[in-house]
């Protein structure tokens, strides 16, 4: 009902009002993620390597999750610019677990369909391909699979081929998939078992 | 001879392969014994992490539950690579610190008979190992090749120092193990500010303006302040960011950056005097050839660029891709 | 061993709700009914809930029922003795019952407090109440002691808390034994320049109060000394000081600073001036330092490290210096103790990503105070660290090393202030451009929000984030040269780097270095920061919970001066206050010898730490001195014959305490069983 949003906003109330949203992030992160401390410092905003090209902070999504803005974080692209530098991670005043957070709100913006460029996720996924169907990444194959899944990437990327055969001539690296473990039936059984962990 | 678990980690295999032959120069002549993880996979670098939790840990998980099984008597796992390390480390820390969560990850290793005990095994990476197991007293005495006159930046990057669940290494910003180390093989090592900044991580892939960015800083600053020879890195991911892709950094900002990014395992080698092809060196895109001439040490130039126009051929095709939309639909079947 | 066979006495059982602190968890009522009813057997005659017990209301119904009813034994259930003992035993003196003949047992701290779960927490009144029931009808009447109060005060600490104390205390009539670590008393505040938010001087405020304090015929000024020892109790400490030698001769000395000018020794200061100045290896810290004597610091003496110079001793004109002289130990009598031993400043290299010690602009706030010091190294002049440059921009950063988790947790209250007159003096004295960082601009006290106003009207640049970092790797030519201050600007929510040429940390303020030893020395104790604890956050501020030892200032938690001067002043009022009654009561729970089992074996006399008990000769047996004896029940544990005993802990009242305590959790097990 976008007319009873519009109306609410209208009225200087949040547009959203989801105040499980916090608690929500919480749990779904392993250990204790203290996200709930945050005292608006910026140490995290002020630390992040990628904090320029960041559509919010990710002390401003810490502000937004308060105010259950579900919508707005997860269609940022603030934890997809996460570089998992832990700048933030080790500054932070509060002991919040910043960079794991991030990862959650990626999870969460995935699993909501909510992802705006799926650039990232698509490379993510990519590559789980790879791990999950051989148990082993592959580097050549990923940036050649990436590229042609993300053409516009390529395009702002004109030199990633001669790169990829670079690989090939220069490391020696062989062209092929790599090889399939042992394991793979046992992995996949691990793997099916954890996703439905993850969803019970 | 000290006996280790290895996870060597995808890289090793293919990009790092030059990383791989100077890590096993190296160890055996510190008589270090490493043994790999039999049928290891794939930690799921930061990826596995982006798309779904429990799946992303109980696929690292898996090594833990092999290394245990492997153990005989070792308790360490060593990982040459800055991510896999943090991966395996933290999937150690959580299960332990959150009980709930480890009986999950371990509910899910049950579905393919496997099982691992939170805190049983140390995880550490190569360079400490090196520094406070074998100690620079037993490196110097290695040492037959000083690299006297090779300025060096030593980068150790983010995920060694950060966040440092184990309280290893003695800086989370300014961590001095590695400049101590390349000291002792007679390096003149720099004050390198950034040692512990990002190389970009995946940026590479998904944001390349943002990374770009990055190993500008960190080679412009190596090169134009501090008038580097080489730099140093510590993990592969680190080594092909700034090596890789120093090339089309120079093209997105017009500049001219030539700054070889070396593994502090093929340094050490040298300094000990092995051959410099056995240690992978000719595979880097930017040469080290220059740069470590100038200290009387000759290494092969990596092969010559292929033609540009030639269209990339013979990539594999990989198992149908299932979409991000797809993905969603089925995590959500998953939840019903 | 098992009680004798219980005496008949009569007892009241008091069960107070405290509002709804008890009764919101505990249900009261049914907790005096079950009283009154299950534990008549035991001697209870009447058992009653109340509102406030602690009221006056509360207290006559007691006396009332000891007149009326006859009690000869009174159990209060409700807070903690610590906070109420004095008031329950007080009405039943009044009534006629000895204090002593009283019990108390804390359902609420112990019970309500630490639990939601309302029938546990009922179940466990029951027991503590039956608990205390037992015990009490074994209970003996006693009487309390008298000490008198010796009226000599030590006060510990010569910064301006230390000093308002000592003169309060001097000023009223009583001697003062003023003890200071350092050559000078004069504390940090003597190192400042300016003064928030008045901005008044800091020499001139202080040094006039330090003149008095040095030459008061009550205080006997003892710096360059330390405590060594504590014994005693309130009334009647013995304490030992060290008075290290400062290898000159006091009582020829005038001060006259030919010494310190003739020294060829100059070090770094690390202490006064804060590591941004020199000073002789023979030196005063500062021109008004009070007493005027010097000091030879042995470490940094040629004389001492290689045995020749001496020309300090060539050019003294009365023959002062004494390279021979020893420390002295000295013992004095006080009756109490003022602590007032200030802060540490916060060691900003412990923050790496802040560069201090690293890159040579970046400064703390105490070498900023120094430097804007007309007395200080750089004669108050704002300068780089190569001494002459001024610097165009200067960056102040809050709360370097206070709130935050990886440091200190806590605000160190002062720095939001302090940093804003840095802003001022840069203003005044650069007239360059300021920056302040910080998370939330805390200005309580009285004109300093307007003084934050001031500031801001003065044209300092406000952004509201936590420093990132501080760096000298340029990004971009203009950077070059700068230190960059990286910073989220919460309020725009985007990422800004700014050059400046100097950095100020306004470091936080930490409990001395040794405040767990010193707390130890004198038996009190500390938070988990290591700030001294008061015996009452609110209403007894500057008392502890051993008597006769009080704290003031910032050794109890960060202060600013005006609240460090209150606090001094409050703690000598205390003192006077003890001092006045001139004698004082003392538990009468002391150790007694029983001479008829007694065997002279003296282990209790090893054991005791208060050096309590005597070996009478003639008849070969252990004497407790009552007024030294604190009823610790050392003596009780080491006594092989069991000859010692502790008046109102005897064994027979334990054991019977705990029988009715589990009697009880034994009968609610039968009840639920069946």
């Amino acid at each position: 009902m976008p007319q009873m949003i519009d109306e609410r906003a209208k009225a200087g109330l949040t547009p959203e009002e989801d105040l499980s949203l916090l608690h929500e992030v919480s749990m779904k992160t392993a250990g204790d993620s203290h996200v709930e401390m945050c005292i608006q410092c910026g140490t995290c905003g002020g630390s992040c390597p990628a904090g320029m090209d960041m559509d919010h902070t990710p002390r401003a999504i810490f502000a937004m999750l308060r105010a259950g803005m579900r919508e707005a974080v997860l269609k940022s692209n603030t934890p997809w610019m996460c570089v998992s530098c832990y700048y933030c991670t080790v500054r932070c005043p509060q002991e919040i677990h910043i960079t794991d957070v991030m990862y959650t709100l990626k999870n969460m913006a995935v699993q909501s369909g909510m992802v705006q460029d799926s650039t990232a996720s698509d490379f993510s996924r990519t590559f789980i391909n790879f791990v999950e169907n051989y148990g082993r990444s592959f580097e050549i194959g990923l940036a050649g699979l990436h590229n042609l899944i993300h053409p516009r990437l390529a395009l702002r990327l004109p030199n990633m081929a001669p790169m990829a055969i670079g690989m090939l001539t220069k490391k020696g690296m062989s062209p092929l998939p790599p090889k399939r473990i042992k394991g793979m039936k046992g992995l996949k059984k691990i793997l099916k078992r954890a996703k439905e962990l993850e969803a019970a | 001879m000290s006996d280790y678990i290895f996870y060597p980690g995808c890289s090793m295999e293919s990009s790092a392969k030059a990383y791989y032959d100077s890590v096993m120069s190296v160890c055996q002549a510190l008589d270090i014994q490493l043994n790999e993880i039999d049928d290891w996979n794939c930690c799921g670098a930061t990826e596995y992490l982006s798309l779904e939790r429990m799946p992303a840990y109980a696929l690292i998980a898996r090594n833990l539950a092999l290394a245990e099984k492997q153990s005989n008597g070792s308790k360490t796992v060593v990982a040459p690579c800055s991510a896999c390390y943090l991966n395996l480390a933290k999937a150690d820390h959580y299960m332990h610190e959150d009980k709930a969560f480890g009986k999950n990850i371990n509910e899910a290793l049950a579905a393919g008979g496997l099982h691992y005990t939170p805190g049983k095994l140390a995880v550490r990476h190569l360079l400490d190992v090196v520094l406070n197991d074998i100690g620079l007293e037993a490196v110097k005495a290695k040492v037959v090749k000083p690299l006297t006159g090779l300025r060096v930046a030593p980068y150790i990057g983010c995920m060694l120092p950060r966040p440092d669940y184990g309280n290893r290494y003695s800086d989370t910003e300014n961590p001095t193990e590695l400049d101590d180390l390349l000291r002792a093989l007679g390096a003149d090592v720099i004050d390198f500010p950034l040692r512990t900044a990002c190389c970009g991580g995946h940026m590479t892939q998904i944001g390349p303006g943002t990374a770009f960015e990055l190993i500008r800083r960190l080679v412009s600053t190596a090169a134009d302040q501090y008038k580097a020879d080489v730099m140093v890195a510590v993990c592969p991911m680190c080594q092909m960011n700034l090596d890789a892709f120093q090339g089309q950094m120079n093209g997105y900002f017009k500049t001219d950056y030539h700054m070889p990014i070396l593994f502090f395992t093929q340094l050490m080698g040298i300094a000990f005097g092995a051959d410099a092809k056995e240690l992978g060196f000719g595979s880097e895109f930017v040469s080290a050839r220059e740069a470590m001439s100038r200290i009387g040490v000759q290494t092969p130039e990596p092969a010559a660029d292929a033609p540009a126009k030639k269209k990339p051929a013979g990539l594999p095709m990989p198992p149908p891709l299932v979409h991000a939309s797809q993905t969603t639909t089925h995590s959500k079947e998953a939840g019903q | 061993m098992s009680p004798t066979k219980r005496p008949k006495e009569r007892i009241g059982v008091y069960v107070c709700h405290c509002g709804s602190n008890i009764a919101g968890v505990v249900d009261v009522a049914e907790v005096s009914a079950w009283a009154g009813k299950e534990l008549e057997q035991d001697g209870v005659v009447v058992a009653r809930d109340y509102k406030f017990m602690c009221s006056s209301l509360g207290q006559e119904l007691i006396e009332r029922d000891i007149k009326e009813k006859g009690l000869t034994r009174v159990v209060v259930a409700a807070c903690s003795p610590h906070l109420h003992e004095p008031t329950f035993r007080a009405a039943c003196a009044r009534a006629g019952v000895n204090p002593y003949l009283f019990e108390m047992t804390n359902i609420r701290e112990q019970d309500s407090w630490v639990t939601t779960d309302k029938i546990e927490a009922t179940k466990k009144a029951k027991a503590l109440i039956a608990a205390a029931v037992g015990r009490v009808a074994y209970q003996k009447p006693l009487e309390s002691l008298y000490v008198p109060i010796d009226p000599n005060v030590l006060v510990v600490g010569g910064g301006v808390t230390g000093i308002q104390a000592a003169l309060e205390i001097a000023n009223s009539g009583q001697h003062v034994y003023l003890v200071e670590r350092e050559p000078s008393i004069g504390g940090h505040m003597a190192q400042f320049d300016k003064t928030f938010p008045t901005l008044d001087c800091s020499a001139c405020i202080l040094t006039p109060k330090m003149f008095d304090a040095g030459n008061h015929k009550n205080i006997t000024l003892l710096t360059w000394s330390e405590v060594e020892k504590v014994e005693g109790y309130i009334g009647n400490f013995t304490v030992t000081i060290r008075k290290r030698a400062r290898y000159i001769d006091e009582s020829l000395c005038t001060g006259c600073g030919v010494c310190w000018e003739k020294c060829p020794k100059k070090v770094v200061d690390p202490v006064f001036e804060a590591g941004l100045g020199y000073r002789k290896a023979v030196y005063v810290p500062f021109p008004q330092a009070v007493p005027k004597y010097p000091v030879i610091d042995r470490e940094n003496c040629t004389y001492y490290l290689k045995g020749t110079c001496k020309a300090c001793e060539k050019f003294c004109p009365t023959g002062a210096i004494k390279f021979d002289q020893q420390d002295e130990i000295l013992t004095v009598k006080v009756g109490n103790i003022i602590l007032a031993t200030g802060y540490d400043l916060f060691d900003a290299r412990k923050i790496p990503n802040y560069g201090y010690g690293r890159l040579p602009n970046v400064f703390t706030s105490l070498e900023f105070e120094r430097m804007t010091n007309a007395a200080g190294p750089t004669l108050g002049k704002v300068v780089l660290r190569d001494g002459v440059t001024q610097p165009k921009s200067v960056a102040i950063i809050h709360c370097v090393g206070s709130r935050d988790k990886n440091y200190n947790n806590y605000c160190s209250g002062i720095c939001c202030m302090q940093s804003l007159k840095f802003a001022h003096l840069v203003k005044e004295k650069t007239g360059g451009e300021v920056y302040q960082f910080y998370i939330d601009m805390r200005t309580p006290g009285k004109t300093y929000d307007e003084f934050y106003q001031r500031i801001i009207q003065e044209g300092a640049n406000m952004i509201r984030g936590k420093v990132a970092e501080i760096t000298d790797t340029a990004r971009h030519p203009s950077e070059e040269g700068k230190l960059i201050v990286q910073v989220e600007d919460t309020l725009v929510g985007k990422q800004r780097r700014i050059p400046v040429d100097m950095v100020v940390l306004s470091a936080g303020l930490e409990a001395r270095a040794d405040a767990k030893e010193v707390a130890q020395k004198f038996g009190i104790s500390c938070s988990a920061d290591d700030w001294f604890i008061e015996r009452h956050p609110k209403l007894d501020p500057v008392a502890t919970m051993t008597d006769g030892v009080f704290v003031a200032g910032a050794c109890q938690g960060p202060k600013d001066i005006p609240a460090s001067v209150a606090q001094g002043a409050a703690a000598a009022a205390r003192v006077l206050s003890i001092i006045g009654q001139g004698e004082i009561e003392i538990e009468a729970a002391t150790a007694i010898v029983d001479e008829a089992t007694c065997v002279g074996c003296k282990e209790c006399i090893a054991s005791c730490p208060y050096q309590a008990i005597q070996y009478l000769e003639d008849k070969g047996k252990a004497y407790v001195q009552e007024a030294l004896c604190k009823g610790c029940g050392t003596c009780v544990g080491t006594c092989l014959p069991k000859s010692i005993s502790l008046k109102h802990f005897t064994d027979e009242q334990i054991v019977a305490e705990m029988i009715g305590a589990m009697q009880t959790m034994k009968s609610f097990e039968t009840v639920e069983a069946a």
